[in-house]
């Protein structure tokens, strides 16, 4: 009841505000002024300007308070590039952007209407217009240029010496399969997954298996400086590896592997230095919603040195021995679903 | 199908033949075929108006709840229980029905407003009356074009209120989120209410836009060449077009995504385990849905801007006092974007694992839209340049449309170059892209529009000084809400987040969330000036009181102040010369009717 009232008291707000405006309009009128009030137009054209003028210092304001988080420094190879074509780009836009904002504002107010003014019949010019067709049309070019270069090397193939691992999205964390000794990421099939012992559903008659090692807290250890591929899968609906820190994004679909590559130049003891926070991490974000717990999908990537590394890697226990060893037999296997070449995992790491 | 076109103008010229005798504003009709069951053009597209602005008001309110829950993760607000119920219990807003919120928010924006709220208003209203015919091709299917319309926008309504919530997998609805019921609760009924509701308002996309393509084509007046049509016909055909060759690509879409969710189908589906149990579903590929989506979904952006194109070049060209800059180059422009809308689809889909190869041609062809961009805004600057600008509110309006357009554009070539996009694909700078552009941008089109043609809807003019109230706050709350954002994305803030505070990358942003949720609330209020204004002037508005009160060369103005249906009381006039001659007529008059005929010796445009 009480909502009721006060929405009925609010509309009754707004009608007093449009009466008066009403009034205020027709004695305006009954003062004689012409199709619109001279002074009205001169008080708008006055408030466009002011309003540009806010804006820009607006947008100073707001790049001043916000340049520093705008972008975390770039922890991967190609990050660096990534930031120097974004700075062009920037660049670019901002001229245009800058110009032809002033040239919208400018005229508006100069070319206010007043008792004198008549408009200039001016309805076209094939040369100006041949002008700013082609001038758009080359900075386009260059920026397509810049873009493809970049894209070619991001998208390109991984270095041969590249680290493999998997990552895996479902609703809402991350797993993580690292190959084990071998180097070489084993089968797997989407009808073997179990919650509880199998959780990327591993053919456990794959021998390349019985050595790779599962974190399923999300942790992602890297070894600095040395180039990653990362394998991308999803168990459900589709996810997306956003690694915001290495300029790299890849969406995790079902039933088909994404990769992306990338070289991380950063170690996370280093950037806590750097970004002087000492709970710094970099996260990796899902960045396709993919329902109610999509943002809290988080992972972690550690950066280390190879030493670190490998004194964290050798106190994994590989996935088979932890759910393998003391009880075998996988009760749901009964059925033995038919071989089906839907282990796209493995042909793409053994190429 | 010509003959019945043919048909259709010898039926009104049989009007013109009596003198208007037969017309129907002669006859006594009944309520419910005059206002609400109506085959006249105007009167459906006041319904398609106020249908857009219920909508809009609704989808608005949806944006100020998540935001509140975004400004203020901590805080509750025991006003959302209120409209919400169990979906915020004691104030907190659930993260289910957050998703259900975004999902709503967006449908609503860009298929309610924007798409059938924009287009079915102005195309409705104006091309019968611009290019000088009676009515629509075809006035039946015109009305059922709306009725469609009004079923889809029941059901989608109805959505909203059952209990597992409405569609909740965001307004592209992506396999297999949205195809399975075990991914989330939004998946269930809400989603098969959601489709029903789309493939309706795809039927009633689709009459309405054949119509408008029918009747640019067949039913101009005696005189009235393609190129003597205002852009803003331009701009409506080419709507129409964009919308008639791919909203059935969407449809076919969610044809398959139905038969996905309730017949056992994988056409999107494969290798899935969820819910605890593997699904049989084996061979399907969820990347095609987002094929099927984006050959609309890109287009459909521009079904979006192109109306608002079209109003903002009428009304700055008009109120300048001055011709439309470049005209034919206006046409070529769009007609660029509109092929080039084709072709560009994939790149919302940069980082879904699609061949990299493929991508850099879509890179390509998505920065040549840049091109006719660039022309458009370098053409609307120079039709002020030496005009004889009155502020009116509409003027206000298409100014900001431009700045609006300029800044949404040019975020666009960052989104558009894949390698950039790799960093900022789904982040805040997507949010602050879009919005701005085929948001903001296309509103302000929109509401320009709104101001320019209200009196020839409705007799009366809206009150100025609420307008420019209204006009002062949104678009200065725009750029306060939206311009911040970029800075988000660029830090790789991802969108769609319920809450930030347990990233260590993102929760610096807190006091920028409320800012920007502070800001998005009083815009909301803003809004309600303008809903307040424009219901109560069609009451109590100033009345008309000549015929062209904005002193426009185009044919709207040379109907009666309230035009029955039928448009014209006597002959339909016929058109001499193209619709942007500002130039004195030597009668004190610095513009000259469509209508008058050329002076001897002087050369049509």
């Amino acid at each position: 009841m009480s909502g009721f009232i006060s929405i009925l008291l609010t509309g009754l707000v707004f009608v007093i505000i449009y009466q008066i405006a009403k009034a205020s309009e027709y004695a305006t009128i009954l003062r004689g002024e012409g199709k619109i009030n001279a002074r009205v137009n001169r008080t708008m054209a006055l408030l466009l300007v002011l309003f540009f003028v806010l804006g820009m210092y607006g947008i100073w304001l707001c790049h001043d308070a916000l340049i520093d988080k705008m972008l975390p420094i770039s922890a991967s190879q190609h990050g660096v590039e990534y930031d120097s074509m974004l700075l062009v780009t920037l660049v670019v836009t901002g001229v245009v952007f800058f110009i032809t904002q002033t040239l919208l504002f400018w005229f508006a107010y100069r070319y206010q209407s007043t008792e004198k003014r008549t408009s200039f019949f001016f309805p076209h010019n094939n040369k100006l217009e041949l002008i700013w067709t082609t001038v758009p049309a080359i900075a386009m070019a260059v920026l397509v240029a810049i873009g493809l270069r970049n894209w070619g090397k991001m998208t390109g193939a991984a270095p041969k010496d590249a680290t493999v691992v998997e990552v895996v999205g479902k609703q809402f964390n991350w797993i993580v399969r690292y190959p084990g000794k071998d180097g070489v990421l084993g089968k797997r099939d989407f009808r073997k997954i179990n919650d509880a012992t199998n959780v990327l559903g591993l053919d456990w008659d794959d021998k390349d298996n019985k050595d790779d090692i599962i974190a399923q807290n999300g942790e992602l250890h890297l070894v600095v400086n040395k180039p990653v591929s990362i394998l991308i899968g999803s168990r459900d609906v589709i996810h997306d590896v956003g690694l915001p820190h290495f300029r790299m994004k890849m969406d995790a679909v079902p039933g088909i592997v994404t990769t992306l590559w990338f070289t991380p130049t950063i170690t996370t003891a280093k950037m806590k230095e750097i970004t002087g926070n000492k709970d710094f991490v970099y996260e990796i974000s899902c960045d396709q919603m993919c329902g109610k717990g999509h943002y809290s999908m988080r992972g972690t990537v550690i950066v280390e040195t190879q030493e670190e590394y490998d004194a964290w890697m050798a106190k994994q226990q590989t996935y088979y021995a932890a759910n393998n060893a003391p009880a075998a037999a996988p009760a749901a296997e009964g059925t033995a679903a038919p071989e089906q070449k839907t282990d796209s995992v493995k042909a793409i790491t053994m190429k | 199908m010509s003959d019945v076109i043919i048909q259709g103008t010898n039926v009104a010229h049989t009007h013109d033949a009596h003198g208007g005798h037969h017309g129907h504003e002669h006859h006594e009709q009944h309520f419910i075929t005059k206002y609400i069951f109506s085959q006249d053009h105007k009167v459906i597209a006041k319904q398609f108006l106020i249908t857009g602005i219920i909508w809009a008001i609704i989808g608005a309110l949806m944006s100020v709840f998540f935001r509140l829950q975004l400004g203020f993760p901590n805080e509750t607000f025991p006003i959302m229980e209120k409209f919400l119920g169990e979906w915020a219990k004691g104030g907190k807003l659930n993260p289910e029905f957050y998703y259900a919120l975004v999902t709503m928010h967006g449908t609503i924006l860009v298929f309610f407003v924007l798409t059938a709220g924009l287009s079915g208003t102005f195309a409705n209203l104006l091309i019968p009356l611009q290019i000088g015919a009676r009515d629509m091709a075809s006035p039946f299917m015109n009305m059922l074009s709306y009725w469609f319309f009004f079923l889809s926008s029941i059901i989608m309504f109805v959505s909203l209120f059952i209990q597992t919530g409405p569609a909740s997998g965001g307004w592209t609805t992506y396999p297999p989120l949205s195809a399975l019921k075990e991914a989330s609760l939004g998946s269930g009924l809400g989603m098969d209410l959601w489709l029903v509701s789309m493939a309706l308002f795809v039927v009633s996309s689709l009459l309405g836009g054949l119509n408008y393509i029918s009747t640019i084509l067949n039913m101009r007046t005696k005189g009235m060449t393609m190129t003597r049509m205002p852009l803003t016909i331009w701009a409506l055909l080419f709507t129409a077009i964009l919308g008639v060759l791919s909203f059935p690509v969407l449809f076919s879409g969610f044809v398959l995504l139905i038969f996905d969710r309730n017949f056992g189908t994988s056409f999107y589906l494969s290798e899935i385990f969820i819910g605890g149990k593997a699904l049989p579903h084996v061979g399907g590929s969820a990347i095609l849905y987002q094929h099927l989506f984006w050959f609309l979904g890109h287009p459909e952006v521009y079904i979006i801007m192109l109306p608002g194109m079209g109003m903002a070049s009428e009304v700055l060209s008009n109120h300048s006092r001055k011709p439309i800059f470049g005209y034919s180059a206006m046409i070529i422009s769009m007609i660029g974007i509109t092929v080039l809308a084709f072709v560009v689809w994939a790149h919302h889909m940069f980082v879904t694992g699609m061949s990299p190869f493929l991508g850099s041609i879509f890179v390509l062809l998505t920065l040549l839209i840049a091109v006719p961009s660039a022309v458009k805004v370098f053409n609307w600057l120079t039709t002020i340049w030496k005009g004889n600008i009155r502020f009116t509110v509409p003027m206000m309006f298409a100014i900001g449309f431009v700045s609006l357009f300029i800044s949404g554009g040019l975020t666009g070539l960052f989104l558009g170059n894949s390698a950039l996009d790799i960093h900022l694909h789904d982040t805040y700078f997507v949010i602050a892209h879009f919005h701005i552009v085929m948001g903001v941008s296309a509103f302000f089109g929109m509401f320009a529009g709104i101001y320019h043609w209200f009196p020839k809807m409705f007799g009366r003019f809206m009150n100025n000084t609420l307008g420019y109230i209204h006009f002062f706050i949104t678009l200065a709350g725009a750029y306060l809400i939206f311009w911040p954002m970029h800075y988000e994305g660029i830090a790789g803030m991802p969108r769609r987040y319920y809450d930030y505070s347990a990233w260590e990358s993102f929760k610096q942003f807190e006091s920028l969330n409320s800012f920007i949720s502070i800001a998005a609330v009083l815009v909301f209020f803003a809004q309600l000036i303008f809903v307040v204004n424009f219901f109560v002037s069609i009451f109590r508005g100033r009345k008309m009181t000549t015929q062209n009160p904005w002193g426009s060369p185009s044919l709207e103005w040379t109907t009666p102040i309230n035009p029955g249906h039928g448009n014209w009381e006597g002959d339909i006039p016929e058109v001499h010369r193209w619709p942007y001659d500002y130039r004195d007529d030597g009668n004190g008059n610095d513009f000259i009717s469509q209508t008058t005929p050329l002076k001897p010796g002087e050369e049509a445009h």
